[in-house]
């Protein structure tokens, strides 16, 4: 008998082999697992897990689908509030949001929330479960500028309600940081995401790919030529940060988005395709986020000895527990308390080593968090070929900058209504990193969902 | 996709095609450049805009071969199609700001090295079809290498070609031909050039020297060209600006070459490929066009 205390544990690939493959490291559950963890849920009547899921999915309602095992039903349950399950159950934090606020989390471990609509939405791409569309159009033609999963969010969400939905996309492939950033190890590009964008297209919504808002078109172009009533702004925070240190122009010094965008996007991993990525055999990738993982993990994999340097302690790392540990595991070495000062270069140009100094927690600044301090004396250099910065990023200018009556605040974050995604021009609405700044997968859904109910009130009453 | 409806070979290595691309066609400006992608396992590639006909909603492109992917994509013919094709990039040439009448008062030097001829044709086109005529200085190394000269001729004020060998116009660099129209009295108020690097470069030592402010359109490495990865990085000044999109053009007296050649070299040259190989052993992975990527 299973104890009930503990999740129905996952099964994944083996630490030792993953780390020189590109192959998903959760292999998820199958259907006798999926039902067996299922049991565990209480079905509480005033579920708390709902209240830590930005977008607020029936959670109890899909699982006690799960346990009668009517899978289809619970993908129902789950596509009312949700268009990407199959990413969402991949990619989010559960740890800080629905799996925190589990009952069966105080005496024990919480159900497996992430991993039972994992695997919900994994059974309907398998068995070509279609969403439910439209009965019928209501003509009003809405675009959305950028398809990551705000995009993606509002345009399913539009296109359920009947709306006339035109996704245009910069980049030659369809996600957002879903194909560019997050790397196949994690989540599958032809198997997940390419099946996922496939269930929005089948609601009706139109992309065009190659179209760079601000470039090859304005927003008050597409409102006055090409007659769109609405415009829903998910372009998220893709502008890399660099840290203004000597040596960053040097080659071998990449930013994680231009390392990821190799990697991810143009498939440089993969000898048949023909963009180059420099891989390194000593890297170090500066930082502690989602990312920063990413990125160093991604080193690993082309053969790569990979460390995380970052300025605070293992307890402040910002990235998931789930892919530290992974990282941990995968033989990733983490230079913790230590931040880069120069980073050395050769007399031919390339990256030759870092210097670095240690540092030491000091007092809680105003966020609370304990402020890193240099310990004076403490640099010293490491060897190193290639650094990778992951700092962070921000929202591109280029949508805002050409946009008349679109106001962004100091941290060029476009100023956005939370609940409705209004901005400060009309008939205008974002959502998602454009607004927040880098932020998660999920919160970024729940925006677009606020977005599509905005432009929705707007039109509905025109 | 994006059809091509005119593909020539004008000069040796230098391809000019016509591409079917209206919303570029419509929004694009002198200054700007264009990413393409071949096909599905293809590089994103920066190209030169060199003409544009927005009624017809085509760009033209010229490119020259340098490696797999330019030698690759030599081989489309008319009728053939590219599958992504992304723009206009970067921000215009800063004279469409300009007010018109200034701009007829000065006195403006273009010089376009090798294929750079290209980006310099819809500028000098531009400011033609405002009234104003530019003297411009095309190089090339060799009589077969030069590009575009009765196009050029039709648009410029004076048209002055040079080769390197001697094979045609003016014998000698760019460099020694400006030096000479400034000898025999002309007065620049601003010099706009675009090649290589390396030409650029010893432009901007040489019009520093004779106190004339230079632009140049600078062509590093590119992954996404619309900001978000800084692969095209280079010092301006004290300041480092991504040329996809604070760029192209930039003051040349205040950019660093040898750090921005430095760096184009990672994937773009024999050296710098061989180098890539040395440095990372048997972690090299694939698409350096140099070893086959099986090693």
């Amino acid at each position: 008998m299973a104890d009930v205390l503990k999740k129905v544990p996952v099964r994944e690939q083996e630490a030792k082999v993953r780390a020189t493959n590109f192959e998903e490291v959760c292999y998820g559950y199958d259907k006798e697992e999926a039902m067996e963890e299922a049991v565990r849920c209480l079905n509480c009547k005033n579920a708390k897990c709902i209240q830590g899921c930005p977008v607020a999915i029936d959670i109890p309602g899909f699982i006690s689908k799960v346990k009668e095992g009517d899978i289809e039903g619970a993908y129902k349950v789950i596509g009312e509030s949700s268009a990407l399950p199959a990413i969402c159950g991949r990619v989010c934090p559960q740890e800080s949001q629905c799996e925190c606020k589990c009952i069966r989390g105080i005496k024990g471990e919480p159900v497996s929330i992430g991993k039972l609509e994992r695997f919900v939405a994994d059974y309907a791409l398998e068995h070509d479960i279609k969403p439910q569309k439209a009965e019928k159009t209501n003509g009003h033609k809405v675009a959305v500028i950028g398809s990551g999963p705000s995009g993606l969010t509002c345009a399913g969400d539009l296109a359920k309600m009947g709306y006339d939905v035109t996704v245009f996309e910069a980049l030659h492939e369809l996600g957002g940081v879903l194909v560019y950033g997050i790397p196949e190890f994690r989540l599958p590009k032809e198997k997940v995401v390419k099946k996922e964008i496939e269930k929005v297209k089948e609601l009706g919504v139109k992309f065009e790919t190659n179209v760079v808002i601000g470039k090859s078109t304005t927003i008050d172009q597409l409102m006055e030529e090409e007659k769109f009533e609405a415009v829903f702004i998910g372009s998220g925070a893709g502008l890399p940060m660099f840290m203004g240190i000597p040596g960053e122009t040097a080659n071998g010094v990449f930013s994680a988005n231009e390392y990821l965008t190799r990697s991810n996007l143009m498939k440089a991993f993969d000898d048949s395709y023909d963009t180059p990525i420099a891989a390194g055999r000593k890297v170090a990738v500066v930082g502690g986020g989602n990312v920063a993982m990413d990125a160093a993990r991604t080193a690993l994999r082309l053969g790569a000895e990979v460390h995380i340097v970052y300025r605070r302690s293992e307890a402040e790392l910002p990235a998931r527990v789930e892919e530290v540990h992974h990282a941990m595991e995968e033989g990733i070495i983490f230079n913790l308390l230590t931040n880069p000062k120069e980073i050395l270069v050769d007399e031919n140009g390339w990256v030759c080593g870092m210097r670095v100094i240690k540092m030491e927690l000091g007092e809680p600044d105003a966020s609370g968090r304990r402020r890193p301090v240099e310990i004076p004396g403490s640099e010293y250099e490491i060897e190193l070929d290639t650094v990778i910065m992951s700092l962070g990023t921000s929202p591109n200018p280029l949508i805002a900058s050409t946009t008349k009556g679109l106001e962004t605040n100091r941290r060029k974050c476009i100023v956005a209504e939370e609940e409705n995604g209004q901005t400060t021009k009309a008939c205008v609405y974002a959502g998602g990193d454009a607004v927040t700044g880098a932020a998660t997968v999920i919160l970024a859904m729940g925006a677009g969902k606020a977005g599509a109910k905005g432009i929705h009130e707007l039109l509905s009453n025109k | 996709m994006y059809k091509i409806l005119k593909a020539e070979n004008p000069a040796d290595k230098i391809y000019l095609m016509d591409v079917e691309a209206p919303r570029i066609a419509r929004h694009c400006e002198p200054g700007q450049f264009v990413i393409v992608k071949m096909d599905e396992k293809g590089e994103r590639i920066p190209l030169t805009i060199c003409d544009y006909d927005k009624e017809a909603g085509t760009i033209t492109i010229v490119f020259q071969t340098v490696g797999a992917s330019t030698e690759k994509m030599a081989g489309l013919k008319a009728g053939d199609s590219f599958r992504d094709f992304t723009g206009p990039l970067g921000c215009p040439s800063d004279f469409i700001h300009e007010d018109i009448e200034s701009l007829k008062n000065k006195k403006m030097l273009f010089v376009g090295g090798g294929v750079g001829a290209a980006p310099v044709y819809p500028q000098i086109k531009w400011l033609h079809e405002h009234g104003v005529d530019v003297d411009v200085i095309v190089g090339s190394k060799t009589k077969d290498m030069l590009i575009l000269e009765d196009e050029m001729k039709a648009v410029a004020g004076n048209y002055y070609s040079c080769t390197d060998d001697g094979t045609y116009g003016h014998a000698g660099m760019v460099t020694t031909k400006i030096e000479k129209l400034v000898e025999e009295g002309n007065k620049y108020d601003v010099c706009v050039a675009i090649g290589p690097m390396i030409m650029m470069k010893f432009v901007c030592l040489l019009t520093k020297k004779l106190g004339i402010p230079t632009i140049v359109s600078m062509n590093p490495i590119m992954v996404d060209g619309t900001g978000m990865c800084g692969a095209c990085r280079l010092h301006v000044g004290e300041d480092i600006k991504f040329a996809c999109v604070d760029g192209p053009e930039f003051d040349g007296h205040l950019v660093n070459f040898d750090e921005a050649m430095k760096r184009q070299q990672m994937y773009k040259t024999q050296e710098g490929r061989a180098l890539l190989k040395l440095r990372e052993g048997d972690t090299h992975h694939g698409g350096c066009g140099n070893c086959g990527g099986d090693n």
